[in-house]
């Protein structure tokens, strides 16, 4: 497992206080990223948070305000775009419409003679299986027929890095499904380094080593999708992965077990994690459990049931609690669910809830 | 209404193209006269069907093979299409650099940078023309300062020469060379070039591989608007060029007004016609087949 602040010794690729600004305007600010060498990462954030501006900054169509970009040691921050040795795959595909998709694969590769070249390309056709389709231009061909097009002109050089741009974004749901798992095969067989930028977290998940989320330019929190989503950094990773309860308090102090005390307005809660003053408690919604008797040990709260929605293999609850907040409960769905006006009884695993500071 | 819509088009061009290039071509199968007007035959309508016929009898291709016969013809024929040729060439190589230069200006300067382009057609071609005499006569503007600067030692002769009017040619026809080209390349997907450099290619390959290859349309238009018109320009040569250039809108200017040759002037006029209309259908071949395959 990859570790959030140690990513090794000497990465592949490392970006170090790299920031770029546009006038006013902040793009990426302060970003350390280190990728290690077959390693595939993807940089999940809204649009606008910066990570199409840091894959372009990679790729060399821009060029950082502050920072240095190395790649396997050589500072490449002020090498143009031919003379760094990774590829991008582009969002729009941006293959050359006046080409035919032969051509497009070959035009990477004029380094090579003829023969190497038509080899060359006859064995990307292969890999993206579209054996046949080099005479064909780019706009006879379908979205996804495309995109493989354009995932295989940028793998013909072979590039050390490659960064891929919303690579899955133009095709439909169906497709992009089957397209993620192969992308994710392709790369684990050819070893090369892939950055993803995505604005869908269930992509990132199925795809990724390490998911780097971005808000605002920065980098706010890389590392695994378990660990982002069992511990996230702030309220927007925890929000990003999936549906979360927050639950606002003041810390008060740790009991034997190592987990921190909250005063909340439901009474004493504890989760693990640390924060000083004022944190928030991020409990994700499966790991709450639902009883219609108390316990007796009085650690459960009390609540009715607002609404439940049954989704085949969950029952997603909203139970209001004593103190007006709604919680969002998915319990499975073999248990006999409790109707709207139910009174509940609420408890989870201190452990499986997770502490962040409140800012931010 | 909406039904006559498509059909306006077509009238306007029966009406305003079509009609006087018959008118043309008829007077041009005709013989001069010294007459009202000054040409034979006219069609007499009171006379029917014979009137038709004995008009027909007179028309004759005597001017067209005066044309292919007199070398003066020939020369003019020779001379404009060089010329428009060179100069069209001319203005690709300037144009496309400006237009480039446009397109990747930051987009609140391109409409500034547009209107410069056009503002100097708000001055009245024919001044615009003069004003070129009085840099290119011996005394003017160009000879002086190059004198000043001492890279030449005596004025230079270059008015009324055919350099002169290359230079005129180039000059009132940069903006139609370089408009369609602008057009097409701040149409450009900036991602082309962008994953062309990204594939290794440096600039001069990304130009020559992706840019202008994308831009031939633009291009092509260009340098229809240019050609087809320079073809039959005559303000240029007549100011410019003086009596050694030969082209063919003087020619059929001095067959007109100073011969008052209608038939001889319409033939030249025909000639130009075609001459003109010749690369226009060549160039519509050379996109169809490209139109094919994209389908």
């Amino acid at each position: 497992m990859a570790s959030t602040h140690a990513p090794g010794p000497a990465g592949l690729l490392t970006c170090a206080g790299l920031g770029k600004r546009f006038g006013a305007h902040a793009a990426v600010t302060d970003l350390d990223l280190t990728l290690q060498p077959g390693e595939f990462v993807c940089l999940l954030g809204p649009s606008g948070c910066g990570k199409s501006t840091l894959l372009r900054l990679i790729a060399g169509f821009e060029t950082p305000s502050t920072g240095t970009i190395r790649l396997g040691g050589a500072d490449i921050t002020a090498d143009p775009p031919h003379r760094r040795p990774v590829n991008m795959m582009f969002q729009s595909y941006a293959l050359f419409p006046h080409l035919s998709v032969a051509a497009n694969l070959a035009y990477g590769l004029s380094g090579l003679g003829r023969a190497a070249r038509q080899a060359r390309v006859d064995e990307l056709l292969r890999l993206v299986r579209l054996d046949g389709f080099g005479p064909r231009r780019p706009d006879t061909l379908s979205g996804g027929q495309r995109q493989r097009v354009a995932l295989a002109r940028a793998l013909a050089r072979a590039p050390q890095v490659l960064l891929l741009d919303e690579p899955l974004g133009a095709l439909d749901r169906a497709l992009r499904e089957e397209t993620q798992g192969e992308l994710r095969a392709l790369q684990r067989r050819l070893g090369t380094s892939f950055i993803v930028v995505t604005h869908d977290p269930a992509e990132a998940l199925a795809l990724a080593d390490r998911i780097g989320v971005m808000e605002g330019g920065r980098l706010v929190q890389i590392g695994d999708g378990a660990s982002l989503y069992e511990r996230p950094a702030n309220r927007f990773v925890a929000g990003l992965l999936g549906d979360v309860n927050l639950i606002p308090g003041r810390v008060r102090d740790r009991d034997p077990g190592g987990l921190t005390r909250l005063d909340t307005a439901l009474g004493p809660l504890r989760a693990r994690g640390a924060a000083a003053g004022e944190g928030v408690i991020a409990l994700r919604p499966e790991r709450i459990a639902l009883s219609r008797a108390p316990s007796g040990d009085g650690t459960d709260l009390p609540g009715q049931v607002v609404e439940t929605t049954y989704l085949g293999d969950r029952v997603r609850l909203r139970v209001r609690l004593a103190d007006g907040t709604v919680w969002r409960v998915s319990a499975p769905a073999d248990a006999e669910a409790p109707a709207v006006g139910e009174t509940v009884h609420l408890s989870y695993p201190p452990e499986r809830a997770w502490l962040m500071p409140a800012a931010g | 209404m909406k039904r006559l819509l498509p059909v306006l088009p077509a009238l306007w061009l029966a009406a305003f193209v079509l009609l006087p290039v018959i008118l043309t071509l008829k007077i041009s199968l005709s013989t001069p006269a010294t007459a009202q007007p000054p040409y034979l035959p006219v069609l007499d309508w009171s006379a029917g069907i014979e009137g038709w016929g004995s008009f027909l009898e007179a028309l004759d291709f005597t001017n067209f093979e005066t044309l292919a016969s007199d070398a003066l013809y020939r020369d003019a024929a020779l001379s404009s299409v060089t010329l428009a040729a060179i100069a069209t060439t001319i203005l690709a190589l300037i144009g496309t650099p400006i237009a480039l230069a446009m397109a990747r200006a930051p987009e609140r300067w391109q409409p500034r940078l547009v209107a410069l382009l056009i503002v100097p057609f708000w001055t009245s071609f024919l001044i615009r023309i003069y004003a070129w005499i009085a840099i290119l006569k011996p005394e003017g503007l160009l000879s002086a300062g190059l004198m000043k600067l001492g890279l030449i030692a005596r004025p230079l002769e270059i008015l009324n020469s055919q350099g002169a009017v290359l230079i005129g040619l180039t000059y009132a026809y940069l903006p139609f060379m370089v408009l369609p080209l602008y057009a097409v390349l701040t149409k450009l997907d900036p991602r082309l070039p962008e994953a062309a450099a990204d594939l290794g290619a440096g600039p001069t390959r990304v130009f020559w591989t992706v840019t202008l290859p994308l831009a031939r349309p633009g291009l092509t238009a260009g340098a229809l608007l240019c050609f087809v018109p320079m073809v039959g320009e005559f303000i240029i040569p007549d100011l410019l060029g003086g009596s050694d250039t030969l082209m063919l809108g003087r020619v059929l200017w001095s067959e007109f007004f100073s011969n008052r040759d209608w038939p001889l002037a319409s033939a030249v006029a025909i000639l130009v016609l075609v001459l003109v209309v010749g690369p226009l259908i060549l160039f519509r071949e050379d996109e169809a087949p490209e139109r094919e395959a994209r389908r």
